[in-house]
């Protein structure tokens, strides 16, 4: 691959509503991942172990700290003098009274159409910080080239019962497409777009720029494929058969990150030739105690373990203290868990404080009241930088975000299904 | 107050740590589950705002080239200033090897020359210390020192391995012994210096021309008098790797110590290393660990005990480690014993063998080698 034949264009604007509390504050890419890593260290450690060495991260929601973890790209080798990876922030334009966010997949490439023309490559690579697979880009870069498509569209072949969820390709034998449907009712096909595209640029520019004057929120799945299939572009399906996951609700992003912990897991991050890089800080060692007790999990650099962890995963620097049970939980990063507290099926993101002899995890197993939709499967949720007092109960599909003292807990319980928020913000 | 470093980081301690030398500098010995010994120093410098380093290496260096291969883990990519390793070079003039510490200096004279930094600050590879420099740098002003050597009281420590200073109630160093048969003190230096930069280059160019070739012997002991060299005193953790199999043994259990590990771990200023971006450690459904430093990327199947473990280190099914030291990537099969052993990188135990050594007497295997 020559240098600029084929640039990537990440789209990690995506608020990741679904995750509740876990990103009121950051971008789901920006979202912790499998103990040390963040969601979008999968396609950034891709792009890098594909040979692509050009990358445009496009961001709009909370961006600061997906901007500080990808710095100038230097824990992906992505620090380059040719290349390398950049920030594309919505902006003002001049011209334009006023700026204009990213309002479609499409429109936010459109709004890029300068920086693509600069790198002047042959092809562009439309990828989302939101999945956790391993692929060789480089390899459907060979079947879009061997092919002679305009675009490529990576598929994964999902059960026909789940089809009716994604977006379907319906394909000839060849895997050509003819017919894109979204979310179909009955559908003819179980080929599902994982929403990663190559591009042949010339073709893309073309259609972004006639779409940009018929759609303002202008996307590919939505308006730029169908018309290009319409107008009898050549567009090719290429299959996908290993391991992808979208971690987009509460419940499939635990399941996701518990499958890491079985003997044998599906996605394998112990592997030598395809590794998945990540900004950390300092990368001390983690130390068990004589009273630690650690089984079935997975945890990171600088945790030092006095209590229990069995089934559970933990990112770097967590402090589990004497007496302390985790149990089917995930921990983030800093986050210290007193002696003699209990944690069962629930989240707990970065720097949090749990005091001594908590319950939390605990109760029936009732329904969320505000937000039903996101914390509905038991899972408790606790937001970053929380403090939880000592001594109290919490309940399943509970949220609690902020500094929370016992003033705040009616005898000392927060009952299933109920929200406590200590600072602004949404649930 | 600003200062140049240089770390000697080429010791020939061969003798002292046998195999695990046999084809790393001391400097470049694993250290506390994911360090090289020589992060230590290095981060000091960092951390201590000492921008531009040396660092002055000769015996089987490439290893310490490859952990040094990008400066930027430590802070030093830098334009101006940052890292610089010296090795040994043949010129039309000469081509020695280094002939001792201070020939090592003086055959990179320029580095100094070229620097316009008031004090150098110097530095040993091998040792384990967090040390802010610029606290000696004002000590060594206020007393108007020509040099300032730091020093630490020794106890339980075998003290004929070091140097041994007698001080006035100044705290100027009177008496200056390296390695006495009879200790007058318990007060050892911890080899490092402060000197102010245009004062080395001369005594530099004094002594080097005249045969004299080491620090120690030729400028601290034979100028005790003339110049006014002081003593700094540390009191916080200090240990040296390069000094002895049982001294690398215990600097590493010293990391299960909750105390001396947090200092370099959790305390700021952080202890920098290349970084290796292994997964986390997996612990399997009948791991036992107990009291365990681990690094990155490990897996845990058996009992692992009063143990340090490197990155990727795999433990099989039913097997014990204990008292022992795995380097990176080592392999214990199933059903297997390691006690009071310490593994070099990439040693493989086969199924069901045991490796045991003494208490005071661990079992030492060479790097790649299969039991």
């Amino acid at each position: 691959m020559s240098k600029n034949e084929m640039i990537a264009m990440l789209l990690a604007g995506g608020q990741g509503s679904r995750l509740g509390v876990l990103t009121n504050k950051i971008a789901k890419p920006a979202v912790a991942f499998g103990g040390m890593y963040r969601i979008i260290d999968f396609p950034l450690s891709n792009c890098v172990n594909s040979g692509v060495y050009n990358v445009g991260v496009l961001t709009q929601y909370q961006p600061l700290r997906l901007n500080k973890h990808i710095g100038i790209g230097i824990p992906w080798d992505l620090d380059r003098k040719n290349g390398g990876v950049t920030i594309l922030a919505p902006h003002v334009k001049a011209g334009v009274e006023s700026g204009e966010w990213f309002m479609g997949t499409a429109n936010a490439i459109y709004q890029n159409i300068e920086y693509i023309d600069a790198n002047d490559p042959e092809y562009v690579l439309v990828l989302s910080g939101d999945h956790i697979y391993k692929m060789d880009y480089s390899q459907m870069l060979d079947f879009h080239k061997k092919n002679n498509c305009a675009a490529t569209i990576a598929v994964l072949e999902v059960p026909f019962e789940e089809a009716c969820r994604f977006g379907i390709m319906n394909t000839r034998e060849d895997d050509k497409i003819y017919e894109f449907e979204e979310k179909p009712e009955n559908p003819k096909s179980n080929l599902a777009s994982m929403g990663i595209y190559i591009f042949t640029w010339s073709k893309l520019r073309e259609a972004l720029i006639k779409d940009s004057k018929i759609h303002s929120d202008s996307d590919f799945g939505m308006h730029i494929i169908p018309k290009m299939l319409e107008e009898g572009e050549n567009i090719y399906a290429w299959r996908f058969k290993d391991y992808w996951k979208d971690v987009g609700t509460v419940e499939s992003y635990w399941q996701a990150n518990m499958e890491l912990i079985k003997t044998l897991p599906s996605f394998n991050l112990y592997e030598d030739f395809w590794k998945i890089y990540t900004n950390t800080e300092t990368q001390p060692p983690q130390y068990i105690a004589p009273t630690g007790h650690v089984k079935k999990s997975i945890v990171s650099d600088g945790c030092e373990i006095y209590g229990e962890v069995i089934n559970s995963v933990l990112s770097p620097d967590v402090i589990i203290e004497e007496g302390a049970c985790v149990k089917d939980s995930i921990i983030m990063t800093g986050t210290v868990v007193k002696s003699g507290t209990v944690i069962d099926r629930c989240i707990i993101d970065e720097y949090c404080v749990v005091g001594k002899n908590v319950n939390m995890g605990f109760g029936d197993e009732i329904i969320n009241e505000c937000k039903p939709k996101i914390y509905n499967t038991g899972i408790t949720v606790i937001g970053e930088h929380s403090t939880v007092p000592d001594g109290v109960t919490i309940g399943k599909n509970c949220v609690v975000h902020g500094k929370t003292s016992a003033a705040d807990y009616n005898d000392s319980v927060l009952e299933s299904g109920k929200s406590l928020i200590r600072e602004e913000g949404e649930l | 107050m600003k200062a140049i470093g240089i770390i000697l980081a080429g010791g020939n301690n061969e003798m002292r740590l046998g195999d695990l030398t046999g084809l790393r500098a001391a400097s470049a010995m694993p250290v506390g589950s994911c360090y090289r010994a020589i992060d230590f120093p290095l981060s000091n410098m960092s951390n201590s705002a000492v921008n531009k380093v040396a660092v002055i290496t000769q015996y089987n260096s490439r290893s310490l080239h490859d952990h040094l291969s990008s400066s930027k883990w430590w802070d030093f990519g830098r334009k101006h200033g940052g890292l610089y390793v010296f090795t040994p070079y043949i010129s039309s003039e000469n081509s020695f090897w280094f002939r001792g510490t201070a020939d090592s200096i003086y055959q990179n004279i320029s580095f100094l020359e070229r620097s316009n930094e008031s004090y150098v600050v110097i530095a040993s590879g091998d040792s384990i210390y967090k040390m802010d420099y610029r606290k000696v740098i004002e000590y060594h002003k206020n007393k108007g020192a020509d040099i300032t050597v730091v020093c630490k009281e020794m106890y339980d420590r075998d003290l004929t391995k070091f140097g041994i200073m007698q001080l006035n109630s100044d705290g100027r160093i009177m008496e200056f012994e390296e390695k006495p048969i009879e200790p007058q003190t318990n007060i050892a230096s911890l080899g490092i210096y402060i000197i102010s930069r245009t004062l080395l280059i001369d005594l530099l160019n004094e002594i080097v021309p005249e045969g004299r070739f080491d620090i120690v012997k030729d400028i601290i002991i034979r100028f005790r008098r003339k110049l006014n060299i002081c003593a700094y005193k540390f009191d916080g953790y200090w240990s040296s790797v390069g000094s002895g199999i049982m001294e690398y043994y215990n600097t590493n259990m010293d990391f299960l110590k909750c105390d001396i590990r947090r200092k370099f771990t959790k305390d700021f200023p952080y202890t920098f290393t290349k970084p290796k971006d292994e997964p986390p450690v997996k612990y399997n459904e009948n791991a036992d660990v107990s009291n365990a430093a681990i690094g990155g990327g490990s897996i845990i199947n058996g009992k692992v005990e009063g143990s340090v473990l490197f990155r990727r280190v795999y433990v099989g099914e039913n097997t014990v480690v204990k008292n022992s030291i795995l380097m990176e990537g080592c392999y214990i099969g199933n059903n297997c014993v390691v006690e009071n052993a310490i593994l070099d990188k990439q040693v493989v135990v086969s199924d069901g063998r045991q490796v045991i050594g003494k208490e005071n007497e661990p079992a030492v295997f060479k790097k790649r080698s299969t039991v």
